[in-house]
């Protein structure tokens, strides 16, 4: 594990971000009042970068956290290290944005294993310290450090269901894929694509988002669109690039990857 | 017989005799008889093994294709009378006796499609890619079915079950998904609004409003499809299709221009009824059957009106009541410009001058009723009650909305599955209808038996699980770790003091070894496992749930059999909850062998059942006493490419498929199917109930 150091997670330069609804004015009053926030949404839809437009709009660093099944709560707060001959603690990500008061942001926090909630939930209501058990001390957080959360309940699991008794201390904040002049406004931005064909390409993604349950899982999310859009712009042709971009990232299934493809055709 | 030497008449009229049933029934065998005695040994031998594999399947049918099947040979090469017989088959599956004997009967029909068919496109064969090609065009579900003419009821778009107009498959295909789409522009786009209220129409006009409709959708279609537009060109040229003719072609401005909506084209053919006639297309036509329109419509329009109306009731009922009780809340509606929908607008429910909020089945019921009727009517913004409506309009009589709409054959209370066909190199849609069954215990002796018999062994096999039982352990002289290693510590600051470099192992890990497994038992319940295989099977289940009660994993045990796809059991021993019990001994011992060995719908069915459940590791381990094998073709290399098929599928979804088998020939095919490492071979079936304790404990530790 390597030391953290702050400054590194500091947004510079403003981010690009496309609000759909009132979400930064809503993030912001939560911030200042001190509550931690849930932002719910399906994968590819805006949520990290919204996060980093956030970072940089209230001028905190921001250490994002992907939560894997491997993730403990020492991940998170902290352990030892052998340095030289000495034995030193090193604080893990979420000790150093109490301490240092940054934005914590745990990406697809239902990943991480079930201890890591210890942590957290103490974080997360007025108490608003963290525990260190290894240490036998409890911190208190910055007046500026945040935390907030992200959480796919599209996710069809229920074992990987958030909590109640988690899910009950945030704001939630709600994202979805934007609507079409939106998303096609995204499109053109993030690759330099054309509008006409960026157009086609939101087109696209309504195709796939009606076959969501009814043999996708998912639909193609504002992610996968950039994707292709970028080979687009590359040259590719735009067949190619919804298959390569969007098709195959969505399923393996070759009979559905054939009627995915018979989709992008008709389009281009 | 020797090879070469056919049977003589007597010969073959004592086999037919007694595959077709001679004795029960009044079939003469007289005619058939000498007409296959006539046959070379090997076309002999064969039209026996197909009438034997038919008539198990019904005698009749096997009577038929003895009767036809010496001129039908004369007339098909192999693969094409495979495919006739299969073909009845099929259809006496799916439809019955009558109609699996008419393709028995229509034989000569059937040799000329055959050849039609190595060029064109089956429907059957499309249906998978064709449905969610229009799921994906619309949000309204469409049905696909096979049927004379080329229309649309609105609901179902109705194909011929095979289409050969141009040369190659992929043509033929593509001509198929040019007619869905042009099927679906005319829901898309409203061809059947202005038709709704018309009253008794003359033929006239609507033969031609629905030719001048079909030049207005094509221009539909190049805006909003273009590349399918293209391709729709492509076609009507491969087919020959003439220009356009002449008096049409001044028509053609008006009919493409976006403006353009259908009540303008029926104006427009009243204006030219008399003076212009349809002209005739090429290959086979879209034709327009009114009633089925007005009949499917009329059903759907009253349907979803009462299902808008109660579900804008039950919004209001959800409101707080506090709300409620101030003013009577009111909804409305708000037209949003948009020119990327036919319509050119967009209707917003409002309640009380706020967005709706609509849950997503009752706005996939808006776009329906849009679609039907382009806009939502003022009097549907009325809520109204569930009592005042017929329960029967307010819910479909089927649950299961997906399986209704994929056509095809239903099967009550089955799950589908499908199956690969590696000649096909596809899978057969909803193939397998398989069904968990349960086992009636049987309280004998023979639990007692078996652990009094292995009593050293079971004891044994405890010992060594519960020793892999350990829970979390501490990992020592770690460079990363939560706490300090003393005893590392004492050691390096001594080294230190030596003047040796100073070791960073110095602290210690939890390493969190939960035993985070879910396995299933797949056992074989095959015909082929009857006598010493199947009391082997049984003593090793029963050892195995002794030894795993002492390490705590989950574990689930079914039986598998199977008589043709359309009986594909998998018989429940113990689910995943249920605890080891008197009960689950009592079923152990009930086990029983039954048909054929299908492979496949139980690794895919078990495969769900083990997803369901929460685990780390995921294990499916089948015990099996030979290959796949079923009689309706599920031997060889189809019922091997299966079964590997539905291994990867497995795999793919993060189970480790394991094999444990006395096959001594499974050297030859498991490789194929598990891969090097993922299957032992037991020579000996005693040996079985150590084994497979063994092997568990191997695969786990
Ligand atoms: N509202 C938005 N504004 C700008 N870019 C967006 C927006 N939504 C999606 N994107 C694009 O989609 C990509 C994926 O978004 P991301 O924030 O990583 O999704 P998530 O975190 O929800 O999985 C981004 O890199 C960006 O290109
Ligand atoms: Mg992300």
């Amino acid at each position: 594990m390597r030391t953290f150091r702050l400054d590194e997670y500091r947004i510079e330069d403003e981010p690009y971000y496309q609000p759909t609804g009132d979400e930064i004015e809503l993030f912001e009053a939560a911030y200042r009042n001190q509550l931690p926030l849930l932002l719910k949404g399906p994968t590819g839809c805006g949520k990290t970068r919204f996060m980093e437009y956030m970072a940089w709009w209230l001028k905190r660093p921001l250490i994002t956290v992907s939560c894997h099944d491997d993730l403990t709560a020492s991940d998170l707060v902290g352990r030892y290290l052998i340095k030289g001959g000495e034995t030193s603690w090193i604080d893990g990500p979420l000790t150093q944005a109490v301490k240092a008061g940054g934005i914590c942001y745990l990406d697809e926090i239902v990943e991480a294993r079930k201890d890591t909630m210890v942590v957290i939930h103490p974080l997360a209501d007025d108490r608003r310290v963290l525990p260190i058990e290894k240490l036998g001390t409890l911190i208190e957080a910055d007046p500026e450090f945040a935390i907030a959360i992200s959480y796919n309940p599209g996710y069809q699991s229920v074992l990987k269901d958030l909590k109640q008794s988690t899910r009950q201390r945030f704001v939630a904040l709600e994202f979805n894929y934007p609507g079409a002049a939106l998303e096609g406004e995204i499109v053109m931005r993030e690759s330099g694509l054309d509008r006409e064909l960026a157009g086609r390409l939101v087109k696209f993604a309504g195709m796939t988002r009606n076959l969501k349950g009814s043999g996708l899982e998912e639909g193609a999310s504002t992610r996968l669109l950039v994707h292709a859009a970028k080979l687009m712009v590359a040259g590719v042709n735009p067949v190619s690039a919804c298959q390569g971009a969007i098709a195959q990232a969505l399923t393996d299934d070759p009979e559905m990857l054939a009627s995915v493809n018979e989709l992008s055709s008709s389009l281009f | 017989m020797k090879p070469g030497v056919p049977l003589s008449l007597p010969a073959v009229r004592q086999q037919l005799d007694e595959l077709l049933e001679v004795e029960y029934s009044f079939r003469d065998t007289a005619q058939p008889a000498a007409a296959i005695a006539a046959l070379p040994a090997e076309r002999q031998a064969r039209l026996i093994s197909w009438i034997r594999r038919i008539a198990s399947t019904h005698v009749e049918l096997g009577y038929q294709v003895a009767c036809r099947g010496v001129a039908a040979q004369a007339l098909m090469a192999p693969d094409d009378f495979e495919a006739w017989i299969f073909h009845s088959m099929d259809r006496y599956d799916a439809e019955g006796l009558r109609p699996a004997l008419r393709v028995i009967e229509q034989y000569r029909q059937f040799a000329g499609q055959q050849q039609a068919r190595s060029r064109g496109a089956l429907l059957q064969e499309h249906e998978g890619v064709l449905s969610h090609f229009l799921r994906g065009l619309s949000g309204r579900p469409l049905k696909l079915s096979a049927a004379d003419t080329i229309h649309t009821d609105s609901e179902t778009l109705f194909l011929p079950p095979l289409l050969a107009g141009l040369p190659t498959p992929g043509q033929n295909f593509q001509l198929y998904k040019v007619t869905c789409a042009l099927l679906w522009a005319q829901i898309r786009f409203g061809s059947f609004r202005p038709l709704l209220s018309l009253n008794a129409p003359d033929p006239g006009l609507l033969a031609l409003y629905h030719a001048m409709e079909l030049l207005r959708l094509k221009a539909c279609l190049r805006r909003a499809l273009p590349g399918l537009h293209r391709q729709l060109e492509q076609i009507c040229q491969a087919l020959g299709e003439a220009a356009l003719p002449a008096e049409w072609t001044g028509l053609l401005a008006r009919l493409e221009t976006p403006e353009t909506q259908a009540t303008d084209v029926l104006v427009l053919a009243r204006q030219q009824l008399g003076r212009l006639t349809p002209y005739p297309s090429t290959g086979q036509p879209i034709i327009l059957d009114l009633e089925a329109v007005r009949t499917c419509m009329q059903v759907r329009i009253e349907k979803e009106r009462a299902r808008f109306k109660v579900a804008l009731n039950s919004l209001l009922e959800e409101l707080p009541g506090n709300v409620r009780e101030k003013r009577p809340s009111r909804f409305t509606k708000q037209r949003e410009e948009d020119p990327s929908v036919p319509e050119g607008f967009r209707v917003e429910i409002l309640l009380d001058d706020m967005p709706a909020p609509l849950p997503d089945e009752v706005q996939a019921l808006q776009r329906s009723i849009l679609l039907d009727l382009g806009e939502i009517p003022d009097d549907y913004l009325q809520p109204a009650g569930p009592g005042d409506y017929d329960s029967a309009l307010l819910r479909d009589p089927t649950r299961d909305a997906d399986d209704v709409w994929r056509g095809s054959y239903h099967e009550e209370g089955a799950h589908l599955y499908d199956e690969w066909d590696f000649q096909r190199r596809h899978y057969r849609k909803n193939w397998c209808a398989v069904r968990e069954r349960e086992i009636t215990p049987l309280y004998d002796d023979f639990a007692a038996r078996t652990l009094a018999k292995h009593h050293g062994l079971v004891k044994h096999l405890r010992k060594t699980f519960e020793a892999m039982r350990h829970e979390n352990r501490l990992l020592k002289r770690q460079p990363e770790g939560d706490g300090v290693d003393i005893d590392a510590l004492v050691e390096a600051l001594a080294d230190a003091h030596l003047g040796f470099e100073m070791t960073e192992r110095l602290l210690t890990r939890m390493q969190r070894n939960e035993r985070n497994i879910a396995v299933v038992f797949m056992v074989d319940m095959s015909g082929s496992t009857k006598g010493w295989i199947n009391d082997a099977e049984r003593e090793s289940l029963l050892l195995l749930c002794e030894a795993l009660q002492s390490l705590g994993d989950r574990y689930a045990i079914y039986g598998f059999s199977g008589m043709t796809r359309k009986r594909c059991e998998l018989f429940h021993i113990k689910h995943f909850e249920e605890p080891y019990s008197e009960l689950i001994r009592g079923r152990i011992s009930a086990i029983e062998p039954q048909d054929y060995t299908r492979m496949g719908f139980a690794i895919r069915h078990l495969s769900r059942v083990l997803q369901q459940t929460e685990a780390k590791t995921r294990l499916l381990i089948t015990l099996s006493d030979g290959k796949p094998d079923d009689y309706d073709g599920y031997r060889g290399q189809y019922g091997i490419e299966d079964t590997r098929r539905a291994l990867i599928e497995a795999r793919r979804g993060g189970i480790h498929p394991y094999c444990i088998t006395i096959d001594e020939q499974a050297r030859d095919y498991l490789p194929h199917l598990y891969g090097p490492a993922a299957y032992s071979v037991v020579d000996d079936v005693r040996a079985l109930p150590l084994k497979v304790s063994d092997i568990y404990r191997r695969l786990t530790r």
